[in-house]
């Protein structure tokens, strides 16, 4: 019996015995379902953010009224580094990755990520990430520096004790975690693409996951290097960042921000993706620029490595030198300003309806312009020494990156929650959650420019009566407590929506790329067939062309050619494996000991060895080639 | 120029005091940073209000209803928009080079004043004050102070700034922009003002969790009265005036205070706290943290750590009577 005697019932009946997950816990434990891995890290994240949004608000309220004394400054100091720490490390960075591993496979017409098991060690080693962070907390060994910790303070000397490394640990969880997942999506974007989705016809969501996950993989092995030399220094006395010793503690600043510049827009490009495809959809055509687009992410890309000084003007660096990472830092307003320009362009030559999802665009377009516009303050050198460390810096890097990340994640959430849940958000709990959450943004962080511009420093958890700062900040706890709320309509209505929200069907918004071909939810398998694409919008164009061919009794993908998405073999994919939990187990007694002796980088490498060993234990059958041909229907 | 002190009245009055705020320059470097924050607001407001007027006539347009209902527009006739993209690239450019050339202006300014190689101080950051020492005009030694910066007016005063802890940052918003404090590394600021006045500096890089109490007076006065301030810094501290001062004395220059601290002339020379050599004259004391009264003196004294959890400054344990004489014998060395 050939493939094409069966019918379609039985067909999804075979192709659901070859891809679905075991029952229960071993089901949940060894999944490398792409889809199910980024629902629990898109869980994780949001109930990370709602953690970090209540440390902010009990800062907000600490803040709220000269000289209070509700939290002593230790407290305070631990707030902000938890805050800033989860915020950056937990929320922004891994929530981005988990779009990625959940839309990519779907948005390709492939069945799973590249290596799926890589997927679920990911996760998990993220997951340990947050327990690092989060279990000293319980045990009152949180780290109180800040989300960078500058030496000497947290040397040696001035940081007895493990809060420096618990963050500095919780960092390399992260970033191991956040690189295996970059490399995962990069190598699905460029071998997966179905036939016919050359590189001029790939959507530009996908290209914004490619390079920033290219982004990651460049700029975060800094970070480790950072983190690793401040664990060695407090561990086994390496002097890296001692003066004394003969190190420095600017190489440290040097370092960190080489990635920290570029982590924002690690952060911030998947947002571009996201609004693209927002805008393209609810604008009715394609994307105004496409090409200028594209050009735009590579050009951040790049500008992004090479402005890191703009964090460091005040340190004493050669004042030409300066001038040349101002030149920098004001270029890439250029690329950011054509992105603007192309999506509202595709608004004003299109056919715009306004949804939920529209909103968040329109509001992220009001907002993250002004943390655009503070950015080119700040990027002047001599500006920004008056600037730099206090409430304006604090106001802009908040329009930055919630206008310009939170915004758009929130609108794409709207966006294709019908699609991984199969139900429709209500539209008046959308547009109430909105009002909220922007009008409570706005209000709480405009006045922190004027507050930076009165002379507040941040990270002071106190200021005398005598500043003439309370009526501000006042006015910022209010407009955060406003937008706390709103965060909280919004989970009533994703958790409502999600319990009994109207049946969504395919395409409930006629989008126009391959994710909306597939049923909501996608079944395991995603796909039935092997979709083709001719054009940048294949939902719209025609008749949607498949291939047929792929196994449907066991787990297979396409590979393509990187340029020109020629199809060339069909790979075995691998199927639910326990040995990615236990191969992040033995990373973290690995990454948790070296807190503690350096020999726990020794004996630790035992068990991880082991566990990879399992992992990649030859046992599949190679790949397999075979009769893979266009379906006529 | 009306509109522009317009601007600045209305940012800066609403900061109360305006004695630490960049919009109201009294020196050469927080003029020029002014000018160019002024300049950035006029590009940056534009260019903003380019985006909403865009924003605006792109969802004017905009309907409510289903979005799956209406058809693609798939070849879509872009040639306006196309001309539009190429004017709104142009402006950004010409924005962006305003902008760094006023910085790059901006900068060199900054860079160019000459110190008075007569005046040179020399800032200490210290986890939560700050040493300050000045050349003794007269001797050629360097007279010691803390958290009170004296400068005159009209003149250019080089900061050196050295650090004995962990990062700080050096910052009299009224004067000039930021320094930071950095161990190993021998930086500099040069200030040149050009209001009396006071106004107030403040530690600008998270240096720990007093951060937040590590500000500093600075006093800009005429140059007589500058080298005046100086003289009477130089001198040795002043003889007690009375029986309660003279039993201060002993409590401060033989008691616990003198391990960390110096009194000039007296046995206490301690070098890890503030000189309190005529701490009497200055306008705070616990780096900015408390007004100079008797009755602060007091409490400083009695109980640090409830007026900065975490300063260096341990409780000393002191009779009543001997924390009020303590505190009478400070407040009388002017």
């Amino acid at each position: 019996m050939t493939d094409d005697d069966i019918t379609e019932r039985a067909r999804h009946d075979r192709l659901v015995a070859a891809w679905r997950d075991p029952p229960g816990l071993w089901g949940f434990l060894t999944t490398v379902d792409h889809k199910r891995i980024a629902a629990r890290y898109i869980v994780t994240t949001m109930f990370l953010l709602f953690l970090a949004g209540m440390l902010a608000l009990d800062m907000r309220l600490q803040l709220s009224a000269p000289d209070m004394h509700r939290m002593t400054p230790q407290l305070y100091d631990e707030s902000f580094a938890l805050h800033g720490s989860t915020m950056l490390f937990l929320v922004s960075v891994p929530v981005m990755e988990a779009m990625a591993i959940w839309l990519v496979p779907l948005m390709l017409g492939q069945r799973n990520l590249a290596f799926p098991r890589l997927a679920a060690f990911s996760y998990w080693l993220y997951l340990g990430g947050v327990l690092m962070l989060w279990i000293p907390h319980l045990l009152d060994v949180t780290p109180d520096l800040g989300w960078f910790e500058y030496p000497p303070l947290s040397g040696p000397a001035y940081s007895p004790g493990h809060r420096a490394d618990v963050w500095a640990q919780m960092i390399t969880f992260t970033e191991v975690a956040a690189l295996a997942a970059s490399v995962n999506i990069v190598a699905t974007i460029l071998k997966l693409r179905p036939p016919g989705m050359t590189l001029a016809k790939m959507p530009l969501f996908l290209w914004a996951m490619l390079v920033a996950s290219l982004m990651t993989i460049f700029g975060l092995p800094a970070v480790m290097l950072a983190t690793s030399m401040l664990i060695s220094d407090r561990l086994v006395s390496t002097n890296f960042f001692s003066p004394a010793g003969g190190g420095d503690v600017l190489l440290f600043q040097h370092i960190w921000w080489f990635f920290g510049h570029p982590e924002v827009y690690i952060i911030f490009i998947p947002a571009v993706g996201f609004v693209s495809s927002i805008v393209e959809t609810f604008s009715r055509r394609p994307i105004f620029g496409h090409a200028a687009m594209v050009l735009s992410m590579l050009a951040i890309g790049v500008l992004a490595f090479g402005l890191w000084v703009h964090h460091m003007f005040a340190v004493g660096l050669p004042r030409l030198g300066n001038d040349f990472y101002t030149a920098a830092s004001l270029t890439i307003a250029l690329p950011a300003g054509v992105q603007i320009f192309c999506w509202i362009a595709t608004m004003v030559g299109g056919r715009p309806r306004l949804s939920v999802p529209m909103l968040w665009v329109a509001g992220f377009v009001v907002t993250f312009v002004i943390g655009g516009l503070s950015g080119v303050m700040t990027a002047s050198a001599p500006l920004d020494l008056q600037l730099t460390d206090t409430y304006f810096v604090v106001a802009h890097f908040h329009y930055v990156l919630v206008g310009g990340a939170i915004f758009p994640l929130l609108g794409a959430f709207c966006y294709w929650f019908p699609k991984a849940t199969g139900r429709l958000m209500s539209k008046r709990l959308g547009l109430v959650a909105f009002a909220l959450i922007f009008g409570g943004f706005n209000l709480g962080f405009f006045p922190m420019h004027i507050l930076g511009l009165w002379g507040m420093p941040r990270r002071i958890y106190t200021y005398g009566p005598e500043m003439g700062w309370g009526g501000l900040n006042l006015l910022a706890t209010i407009g955060a407590a406003i937008s706390v709320a709103g965060g909280i309509v919004f989970v009533i209505d994703a958790w409502r929506s999600f319990r009994r929200g109207a049946p969504a069907g395919t395409d409930p918004w006629g989008g126009s790329t391959l994710e909306w071909a597939t049923a909501s939810p996608p079944p395991p398998y995603n796909f039935d067939y092997t979709p083709a694409v001719d054009s940048l919008t294949p939902m719209w164009t025609s008749e949607l062309i498949a291939y047929d061919g792929l196994g449907i009794d066991k787990r297979e993908l396409l590979v393509t050619s990187v340029a020109d998405a020629e199809p060339l073999y069909r790979q075995n994919s691998v199927g639910p494996s326990i040995w990615p939990l236990l191969a992040s187990l033995g990373v973290a007694v690995l990454f948790v000991g070296s807190i503690f002796t350096p020999w726990a980088i020794v004996w630790g490498a035992i068990p991880v060895a082991i566990a990879l060993t399992f992992w990649f234990w030859p046992t599949r059958d190679r790949a397999t080639t075979g009769p893979f041909r266009k379906r006529t229907p | 120029m009306k509109r522009r002190a317009a601007l600045a009245a209305t940012l800066a009055l609403g900061g109360c005091s305006g004695v630490q705020t960049p919009l109201a320059p009294v020196a050469d470097q927080a003029h020029s940073q002014y000018d160019l924050l002024l300049l950035m607001l006029w590009v940056c407001g534009i260019i903003y209000l380019l985006v909403l007027g865009f924003l605006v006539l792109g969802l004017w347009r905009a309907r409510g209803g289903r979005a799956a209902a209406v058809a693609p527009l798939l070849e879509p006739a872009d040639k306006r928009l196309g001309r539009l993209f190429a004017v709104w690239v142009a402006i950004i450019v010409v924005g962006l080079l305003l902008l760094a050339g006023g910085s790059f202006l901006v900068e060199r300014s900054l860079a160019a004043a000459q110190a008075d190689e007569t005046l040179r101080v020399r800032v200490t950051a210290h986890q939560y004050w700050w040493r300050v020492a000045y050349r003794d005009p007269a001797g050629g030694g360097w007279v010691e102070t803390a958290n009170e910066l004296h400068l005159p007016v009209g003149r250019t005063a080089r900061i050196e700034l050295g650090s004995a802890d962990v990062i700080h940052s050096f910052w009299v918003p009224n004067i000039s922009g930021k320094m930071d404090v950095i161990p190993g590394r021998a930086n500099a600021i040069d200030l040149t003002p050009r209001r009396l006045g006071w106004f107030r500096g403040q530690c600008a890089e998270f240096c720990g969790p007093q951060h937040a109490h590590m500000a500093f007076d600075v006093k800009v006065e005429t140059p007589a009265a500058f080298a005046a301030w100086l003289a009477v810094e130089a001198r040795p501290a002043r003889a007690p005036g009375n029986a309660e001062q003279a039993r201060g004395m002993q409590v401060v220059t033989q008691g616990q205070c003198a391990m960390c601290h110096t009194v000039r002339g007296t046995a206490a020379a301690g070098r890890n706290g503030p000189d309190l050599t005529h701490i009497g004259s200055r306008r705070s004391i616990a780096a900015g943290a408390l007004s100079m009264t008797r009755a602060h003196l007091q409490g400083w004294i009695a109980n640090p750590q409830a007026i900065k959890p975490g300063t260096m400054m341990p409780a000393v344990t002191l009779s009543p009577a001997d924390a009020d004489a303590a505190a009478a014998y400070l407040e009388s060395l002017k």
